[in-house]
């Protein structure tokens, strides 16, 4: 739109489709790849030249994840942990990017900002002495305080810009009207921020669904989460690659779907709300 | 509910702004600031978790170990900085060529964004197990697609000649399309009059978009790189599920020698000096991009 006006013949329709085409098949061919070889059976999974379109479907990899491996217990986990890590967040960072958006408490953000700098295996170490200390490796107390590490830096970031948009004149008005701080927040901040919550608790899930670092160590026979049970399946040697697939797909599409509903705020929820979409 | 009414609401109103925050400082205190410092501390001794004894202080012993005398350390950073340049950098020239081509009205627009969203959260260890897979040498579909277009096939992480870029490969397959996203969003702000202005003298499209696109371009594309550069320096879950470091050492980065150090061999002062300069390395990277940021010459 912009580059045209420096006098420059335009790409052809076909070849910019051509192009994007090109650009987009890597994306698309990986999940295209898992999805598929979830669906093969072993003979065709491993078969070689693989085939890409034409194989028999059976969801025998499936079954198989759910018989062998107790998938519904790694499920829950994963679900629990990034449920209790979303909304304990929520509860302590709304307020604390509230008050950052409306009293201008750069230091508290900046603060916050390093944490999210610093590598996750410096938490590591001392919460792994502590949590053994206090036996409770393996617990789910330990996964969720572990995995808001992560998330609220991320909700209160994120917030912050949202809170920041909020017209002032809205919240005087209702201070002077003899509205308390608590009930500005709560009756008229909140429900105009409410497309960011959803966002924020969105991507905080994802956050605490993937990831690994923390719950590698921290997570035990009982409350091993999803991405931890593909690690041990790839580390048992593992051979029937269906059976991989579909749990790595098992794993990956939950996140995707929810994650679309978020579109609009995952870069900057990624970004730090440092770019706005 | 919270009203005004009553001696505790007029006195949480009054003092509303420590309140308010007061549930998130406690948190990062405890989970954030008392671990770190935990661990500085932590990186002055000398304790293996496993064993009966207590840590015992040696002072700044750890950190002259991994200095001067730790060559495997020092190869993991020089490793872990490289596979970030090549990652980063290749992500970075990928985004901004797709952001060039994506920026100009289209149908399928809205399909572009949810495909791009998709791989960078699509969880990381999952990620890597397909890749796993594709990557075998004999069997992977990788290998059929380059034989497909007629070159030699690869051993991907499965050499220690290309471990590394085929994990680099993984990172610039999930974070491409955040640089494009980031990199359109920067686009579409720019103003028309320099290109005008620029047409006008006759500049051909190349210096136009080395002159005033690059340049105007610019605090949007530090950003980016500068999320990418601390993440990728942290990279874990796809190397520890792909190769765990080897073969041979050849994808062992800061991250993953000190993630066995701590847990493997239960090192943990020493792996906590290793912790503390992973650190030192990944602020170090972020205040030479902030500065990058501001200075006014590209």
């Amino acid at each position: 739109m912009v580059r045209g006006g420096a006098g420059r013949r335009r790409l052809s329709t076909a070849a910019f489709y051509a192009l994007a085409g090109l650009f987009m098949l890597p994306t698309v061919f990986v999940f295209y790849w898992m999805i598929t070889l979830s669906l093969k059976p072993q003979v065709e999974a491993t078969a070689y030249p693989p085939s890409f379109v034409r194989f028999s479907v059976t969801v025998a990899g499936y079954r198989e994840v759910f018989t062998k491996y107790p998938f519904f217990l790694y499920t829950w986990n994963s679900l629990v942990v990034a449920a209790g890590c979303t909304a304990l967040g929520l509860a302590v960072g709304l307020p604390a990017a509230y008050s950052i958006a409306r009293w201008r408490q750069q230091r508290l953000a900046v603060v916050i900002l390093v944490a999210r700098i610093i590598p996750g295996i410096a938490y590591l170490i001392p919460w792994y002495i502590f949590f053994r200390r206090l036996r409770m490796v393996d617990t789910y107390g330990a996964l969720i305080l572990t995995h808001l590490i992560v998330s609220l830096p991320i909700i209160i970031w994120v917030m912050i810009s949202f809170f920041e948009d909020v017209p002032a004149e809205l919240e005087d008005a209702a201070l002077i009207d003899g509205c308390s701080y608590l009930g500005v927040f709560w009756r008229i901040a909140l429900p105009l921020v409410k497309p960011g919550v959803v966002a924020t608790a969105i991507l905080s899930f994802v956050f605490s669904w993937n990831n690994f670092l923390f719950s590698v160590i921290l997570a035990g026979r009982s409350t091993r989460t999803l991405p931890i049970a593909v690690y041990t399946m790839i580390s048992y040697e593992e051979i029937n690659w269906g059976t991989l697939a579909a749990a790595a797909t098992l794993i990956t599409l939950p996140v995707l779907v929810v994650a679309l509903l978020a579109q609009r705020h995952i870069v900057s929820g990624l970004t730090f709300g440092a770019v706005k979409q | 509910m919270p009203t005004s009414s009553g001696r505790l609401g007029r006195w949480a109103h009054r003092h509303a702004r420590w309140l308010f925050p007061a549930p998130a400082v406690l948190l990062v205190a405890v989970i954030i600031v008392y671990p770190i410092a935990y661990t500085v501390w932590m990186s002055l001794q000398e304790w293996f978790a496993s064993s009966l004894t207590a840590p015992h202080f040696i002072g700044l012993a750890n950190y002259r170990k991994i200095a001067l005398a730790d060559a495997r350390f020092q190869e993991a950073v020089g490793r872990t900085v490289y596979f970030t340049i090549v990652a980063v950098g290749a992500e970075t020239v990928l985004g901004l060529a797709m952001a060039l081509l994506f920026n100009r009205q289209f149908w399928g627009r809205g399909l572009l964004r949810t495909l791009a969203i998709l791989p960078m959260v699509a969880t990381p260890t999952a990620i890597g197990l397909v890749f796993v897979m594709m990557y075998h040498p004999s069997l992977g579909v990788a290998n059929y697609l380059l034989s497909v277009v007629g070159l030699s096939p690869w051993r991907w992480t499965y050499s220690s000649q290309t471990a590394l870029y085929a994990l680099a490969m993984v990172d610039v397959w999930q974070w491409t399309p955040l640089i494009m996203l980031i990199a359109l969003a920067g686009l579409a702000s720019l103003p028309r009059e320099p290109y005008e202005a620029a047409h006008l003298d006759g500049a051909s499209t190349l210096r136009a978009f080395w002159h005033i696109t690059l340049p105007l371009l610019r605090p949007a594309l530090v950003v980016a790189v500068l999320f990418r550069a601390i993440d990728a320096l942290k990279t874990f879950d796809i190397i520890f599920v792909m190769t765990q470091g080897g073969p041979a050492n050849a994808s062992e980065t800061i991250n993953i020698l000190l993630f066995n150090q701590a847990f493997s061999y239960f090192n943990m002062g020493y792996a906590s000096s290793m912790a503390v300069a992973l650190f030192a390395v990944v602020m170090g990277a972020s205040l030479i991009l902030i500065k990058v940021r501001r200075s006014t010459t590209w």
